[in-house]
């Protein structure tokens, strides 16, 4: 600090880029090493480091106790030949299929119903609540619904009970767990998606639905043939998010269900934790961490693909 | 809905209902439309209220139906036996720890990586930054295993420190601090290195001050992430005196069965509370930042 008030003639000839760090090329060096040393070293152990870990991990086969075993490719075969393995990927995979496609269903509509003309203590009232689940812990959620799906006493059947229909085994029955799970999931998660499509909305000029007002257009053709293709890049975004996080759906089944009835909401990461933490088989549990891993890049890989071929951008 | 929109004027007033104002006469459909918005927020909203209703019943009479919505006669014993079937001021002090410190600690760092990426010069500052931004999609489940054995290595396996350290470190928060560097005028900094400041005093009494709001966003994010996490305290920790508030949760629903679940719900609403406060008073940094990473 005590060396060069006045910028150096090297350091001047950018300008845009800031104040330059002063003095001496080691203290410099020294002060962006405290700057940057906290973050890049962090990073450098918790995340860079396991995820170079669990790539190498992946093809071995390791209980922590015994020296690790070099085993090639099986724990990916595992993916497709061990039965629970496998069932836990279908499962997720659906999964994602119809809970984003749910989510964002649901989200839309409500996005496009809360940008007509109302009060603004309604508007306010409605995205506030909408948002609200996202606040609250998946877990919270899971052993409310839990005690909400309760076959016996729960509320939800004594609602169906009042329409005449009798006792759904929600927590005990492959398909209605399954249901239930992404019921839960979709609770919580479609204010995400929602609060992506208000802004999408509001970024869309009111002057367009004006012209096309005055060439006779209204409701359904306007919704059609300008609101959803302007909407187009935040609908992919929301797309990609919502599949991101599906992928990795945890919390809800293993509150709710253990992965069960059998392995009938098992999902990927719950074969993780498992595998890991359970049979002590980390090199299995590594292998479908890099599988989750690679179909994430391949989802966020494809939104840029997708793009520039079908969102229109004004 | 498709009936009322056929008009091509402004859709002409139903005759049945009298409004008090004759502009705003809602069409069949407006009404269609209203009904469905009242039963998304009915169906977001019973869950949560009858949580809270039940959570003030006796224990011995929580689970009756048909569900009372309004709590008649509300009974507080499930909030105190909360207390005495698990350690709820243990639970909430753990978490409260926990989120409080990796939150401070991820305002820290993502001050100082962000402005360095934003604001100083090196060689590699690019490479540096990319290498950072590529870990912002990995997701926690990968790195787990590898991040459970360096936790054992250090010596820091159950204990409050192993849920804190991994978790300080935070790309999406280098992100955005790096972006709101970039958005506060660079004379601010080059008066004041003209002044004699050097890069910590620029920092630290210029650019920081300012960049408040933005990490306002990071440490609300970070709380409302930390608070409900499930999956790495379930893996990280081992005995229950250093379980958050979701683990402790989860497992005395476990314990109770079908038991007496207003003790459970009780639990439930209590760790709700500090969510909620971070939600009234936050809801504008939070909604910007859950959508910060994907609208620019």
């Amino acid at each position: 600090m005590s060396a060069a008030a006045l910028p150096t003639a090297r350091a001047g000839v950018d300008r845009g880029a800031g104040p330059r760090t002063q003095g001496p090329p080691w203290r410099r060096r020294l002060v962006v090493l405290t700057f940057l040393a906290p973050t890049i070293i962090g990073i450098g152990i918790f995340t860079l480091g396991p995820i170079i870990a669990s790539i190498l991990l992946a093809f071995f086969r390791w209980d922590i106790i015994t020296a690790p075993e070099f085993v090639g490719l099986s724990n990916f075969a595992d993916i497709v030949t061990d039965p629970t393995v496998r069932v836990s990927f279908t499962n997720t995979l659906v999964f994602v299929v119809v809970a984003v496609t749910l989510q964002i269903a649901v989200s839309l509509a409500l996005a496009v119903l809360i940008a007509q003309r109302m009060p603004t203590w309604a508007r306010t009232f409605f995205r506030s609540v909408f948002f609200f689940p996202l606040i609250l812990s998946a877990a919270s959620v899971s052993i409310i619904m839990r005690y909400l799906f309760n076959e016996e006493f729960g509320v939800v059947n004594w609602l169906l009970s009042l329409v005449g229909i009798g006792g759904v085994p929600w927590l005990t029955s492959p398909t209605a767990s399954a249901v239930v799970i992404v019921l839960v999931y979709v609770w919580q998660q479609f204010g995400f998606t929602f609060l992506l499509f208000v802004g999408g909305l509001a970024s869309i000029p009111t002057e367009v639905y004006e012209a096309s007002a005055i060439d006779g257009a209204t409701g359904w053709r306007q919704l059609r043939s300008i609101t959803l293709p302007l909407l187009s890049p935040t609908m992919l975004v929301a797309c990609v998010m919502a599949v991101i996080s599906a992928l990795q759906i945890f919390d809800q089944p293993y509150v709710l269900t253990r992965g069960g009835p059998g392995d009938a909401t098992r999902t990927a990461v719950m074969v993780i934790y498992e595998s890991a933490f359970r049979q002590l088989e980390f090199g299995r549990a590594s292998a479908i961490g890099v599988v989750l891993m690679l179909l994430i890049m391949g989802v966020t890989a494809l939104q840029f693909r997708l793009s520039r071929r079908f969102v229109f951008y004004q | 809905m498709t009936t009322a929109t056929a008009p091509r004027t402004r859709p002409a007033p139903t005759p049945a209902r009298p409004q008090r104002r004759s502009r705003a006469v809602p069409t069949p459909s407006a009404v269609a439309r209203t009904a469905f918005l009242v039963v998304a927020a009915a169906l977001t909203l019973g869950p949560v209220i009858w949580t809270v209703s039940t959570s003030l019943r006796s224990p011995a009479e929580s689970f009756t139906l048909p569900p009372q919505l309004i709590p008649t006669d509300p009974d507080l014993t499930p909030y105190i036996q909360v207390f005495s079937q698990i350690n709820m001021g243990l639970l909430t002090l753990n978490s409260a720890l926990v989120t409080g410190l990796i939150a401070v600690g991820q305002m820290i760092t993502a001050a100082l990586a962000g402005y360095a990426f934003a604001r100083l010069e090196f060689r590699g500052r690019s490479v540096w930054f990319s290498l950072v931004l590529a870990t912002m999609m990995v997701p926690v489940q990968v790195t787990i295993v590898p991040v459970f054995m360096i936790i054992r290595g250090l010596g820091l396996s159950d204990t409050l420190l192993a849920l804190i350290l991994p978790a300080i470190p935070t790309a999406f928060g280098t992100f955005l601090m790096r972006q709101y560097f970039l958005g506060l005028p660079v004379e601010l900094g080059e008066a004041a290195s003209i002044d004699g400041a050097g890069p910590w005093r620029t920092f630290a009494s210029i650019y920081a001050p300012l960049a408040l709001p933005g990490l306002a966003i990071i440490g609300i994010l970070a709380f409302n992430f930390h608070w409900n996490e499930f999956f790495r305290p379930l893996i990280l920790t081992i005995s229950e005196q250093n379980f958050t508030l979701p683990l402790g949760l989860v497992s005395l629903q476990g314990n109770m069965g079908t038991g007496s679940i207003s003790v459970v719900l009780a639990g439930v609403v209590l760790s709700m509370i500090p969510a909620l406060v971070v939600f009234l008073f936050g809801q504008r940094p939070l909604r910007e930042g859950l959508t910060a990473g994907v609208s620019k």
